[in-house]
């Protein structure tokens, strides 16, 4: 009988540990919030509300405002989502539909994965090395012409349409397996049906495929925002770091990232640095919110799914 | 395709077959397309720094400016020992939690820690940078490569516990029962008989998961900071290889880019090596964690 009895206090043991292990993660999730949120208390003291409406961003005269990096991370983001957009509805399309198995899928897809795994950092060196001296040409071509004279064009080369392009390079990969993931979800019945009654593919595409995994795709979308927007170091580098509200897509700005990443280290602690970390604290929430919002769509697109 | 046109004109079903023609070659092109900076970006990494990689490269320091030659020692022993700090912290949480999840699926513990880990997954790189300079580097004064593998560690923890528990709920139930029915204490069942079962997926998902830190810069901007000398201290500032590529790649001087490009053929090279073993585990058991 002891022997059984401690097996069981054994079990009760092991139980134990690894709901501790669990509630652990729990407990990190609220420290890093708590931390967060306790880093920002000065800042949100000092400016409320409007620190989300000023634009003025001064740490010589200790004056606060986000507005600048909120505007440079959503045009950053929206831009690249744009950009990328129509490619990663391609390569979803050809690995989830077209193809799944031909050898031109096989080769985009192991292309695509190894595009996944370059780091953030070496895209902004190569961008700002290869990518940068190509808009800087760009916009030399675009001062000449008489029309843009006045739209305010430097050629600075780095800059918003520098960063948003080398972000959309970056999300291929993460947006196309979203989309490939619901655009395999849909049932094969319905595009059968379809196809009986002589419907080409890209009919079958456009009227099947399309609408009934849209949900799923609008929430692809709003991830691979949610990814673009906390993308610090290929912005940082390609961005030109101006904290001003841009003028046009060729200017230099900041994003709430790529701010953080250039003033932390040189922030001296007080407002300056309690600003950071509100605007830390924007970015986790902003993450937090379109994150789980695209995952809950896609959560119940996989139910329906299983379904039917 | 209305009820209408019942009567088909031959005219418009060869209009549709080009147009379903057209739009296949145009999702073909985009897609190659989409390939097209990849290429750009590995043929220019070569290009630019094949030339540093010499003996020397692996075995030096970093020559101060206006020397050419000089190698990324420091930087290679820092990522090694950030990554390593980073595992040995996230990985016994990590399996521990995912053993939870996938013992005890449906609970309200359960539902809430995956809730924590989807939200976990979903900070910025910087944020996690900032929480770590505050909970770890002003309470010991400096920066340390021991804050930037906690840093990381929270980087890789959500995978961990994702693969963890996706793998061991492919096991089979009957292993577990007839473990259970052989009079083994339920510790036992799981610790020589679940775990052993689902090795394999789990080496899969840490090997996946080093290869995705080992490129993040962004959350040892203000914990391992970057050392320019050589440094085993973990309470001691310390260089890694993207942080050294960022460092260098911004900074003006021909030499240090050179061993810029150098790091970031190596960086890529170690990435890639990862996610190829990891692959090839998966492909021998026939998972697959890839996606």
């Amino acid at each position: 009988m002891t022997t059984v009895k401690t097996f069981n206090q054994r079990d009760q043991l092991f139980k134990n540990t690894i709901m501790l292990n669990a509630i652990g993660i729990v407990v990190l999730l609220a420290v890093i919030f708590g931390t967060i949120v306790y880093s920002s208390k000065d800042s949100i003291a000092a400016f409320g509300l409007g620190f989300i409406t000023s634009k003025t961003w001064d740490p010589i005269g200790m004056t606060f405002g986000a507005l600048p990096f909120i505007a440079g991370t959503l045009i950053t983001s929206i831009l690249a989502l744009l950009i990328s957009l129509p490619f990663s509805l391609a390569i979803a399309l050809l690995l989830g539909e077209y193809s799944p198995k031909g050898k031109i899928t096989g080769f985009v897809r192991s292309m695509i994965e190894l595009m996944a795994g370059v780091p953030s950092v070496i895209f902004g060196f190569w961008g700002l090395y290869y990518l940068v001296p190509k808009i800087r040409d760009l916009e030399m071509w675009l001062m000449q012409i008489p029309f843009l004279e006045n739209a305010g064009i430097l050629p600075y080369g780095v800059g918003i349409l520098a960063a948003s392009l080398i972000l959309a390079v970056m999300i291929i990969p993460y947006s196309s397996s979203v989309a490939r993931e619901v655009i395999t979800m849909v049932p094969r019945a319905l595009k059968e049906a379809a196809y009986s009654l002589g419907s080409t593919r890209f009919e079958v595409i456009s009227k099947i495929v399309l609408p009934y995994a849209r949900s799923g795709i609008i929430a692809g979308v709003l991830l691979s925002f949610g990814r673009a927007i906390g993308e610090t170091m290929a912005v940082t580098m390609l961005i030109g770091n101006a904290n001003e509200l841009p003028q046009n897509i060729f200017a230099p700005a900041n994003t709430m990232a790529s701010v953080i990443a250039n003033e932390f280290a040189e922030a001296q602690a007080g407002v300056h640095m309690s600003s950071l970390f509100e605007i830390g604290l924007l970015l986790f929430l902003i993450s937090v919110v379109v994150n789980l919002i695209g995952r809950v769509v896609i959560h119940s697109m996989n139910k329906q799914g299983g379904q039917s | 395709m209305s009820i209408h046109s019942i009567e088909l004109d031959p005219r418009q079903i060869r209009r549709r077959k080009q147009f379903n023609t057209f739009f296949s070659a145009m999702i073909m092109t985009l897609a190659v397309l989409s390939v097209i900076p990849l290429f750009l970006i590995l043929t220019h990494i070569v290009k630019e720094g094949f030339a540093s990689l010499k003996p020397e490269f692996f075995t030096s320091l970093p020559k101060p400016v206006g020397e050419t030659g000089g190698g990324i020692a420091n930087a290679l022993v820092g990522t090694f020992m950030l990554i390593g700090i980073a595992t040995i912290l996230a990985l016994p949480v990590g399996i521990g939690a995912g053993l939870f999840l996938a013992e005890h699926p449906k609970s309200k513990i359960g539902e809430l820690v995956r809730l924590s880990v989807e939200v976990l997954q979903g900070i910025p790189s910087i944020v996690i940078g900032l929480i770590v300079y505050m909970i770890c580097v002003k309470p010991i004064g400096n920066f340390s490569a021991l804050s930037g593998g906690i840093a990381l560690a929270i980087m890789m923890l959500p995978f961990i516990v994702r693969t963890t528990e996706e793998t061991l709920r492919l096991i089979p139930t009957t292993l577990k029962e007839a473990s259970l029915a052989l009079g083994a204490p339920y510790y036992h069942t799981i610790l020589q008989v679940i775990l052993p079962a689902g090795l394999n997926g789990i080496i899969t998902g840490v090997l996946v998961s080093i290869a995705r830190i080992a490129g993040e810069t962004a959350p040892l901007l203000f914990t391992a900071f970057g050392n320019p000398y050589m440094n085993a201290n973990p309470l001691k500032p310390i260089a890694s290889l993207p942080h050294l590529i960022f460092t260098y790649a911004i900074s003006p001087y021909d030499d240090w880019h050179a061993l810029a490009w150098g790091a970031a053929i190596i960086l890529l090279g170690f990435i890639l090596m990862l996610n190829f073993g990891a692959r090839m585990i998966a492909s021998k058991f026939g998972m697959d964690h890839s996606a």
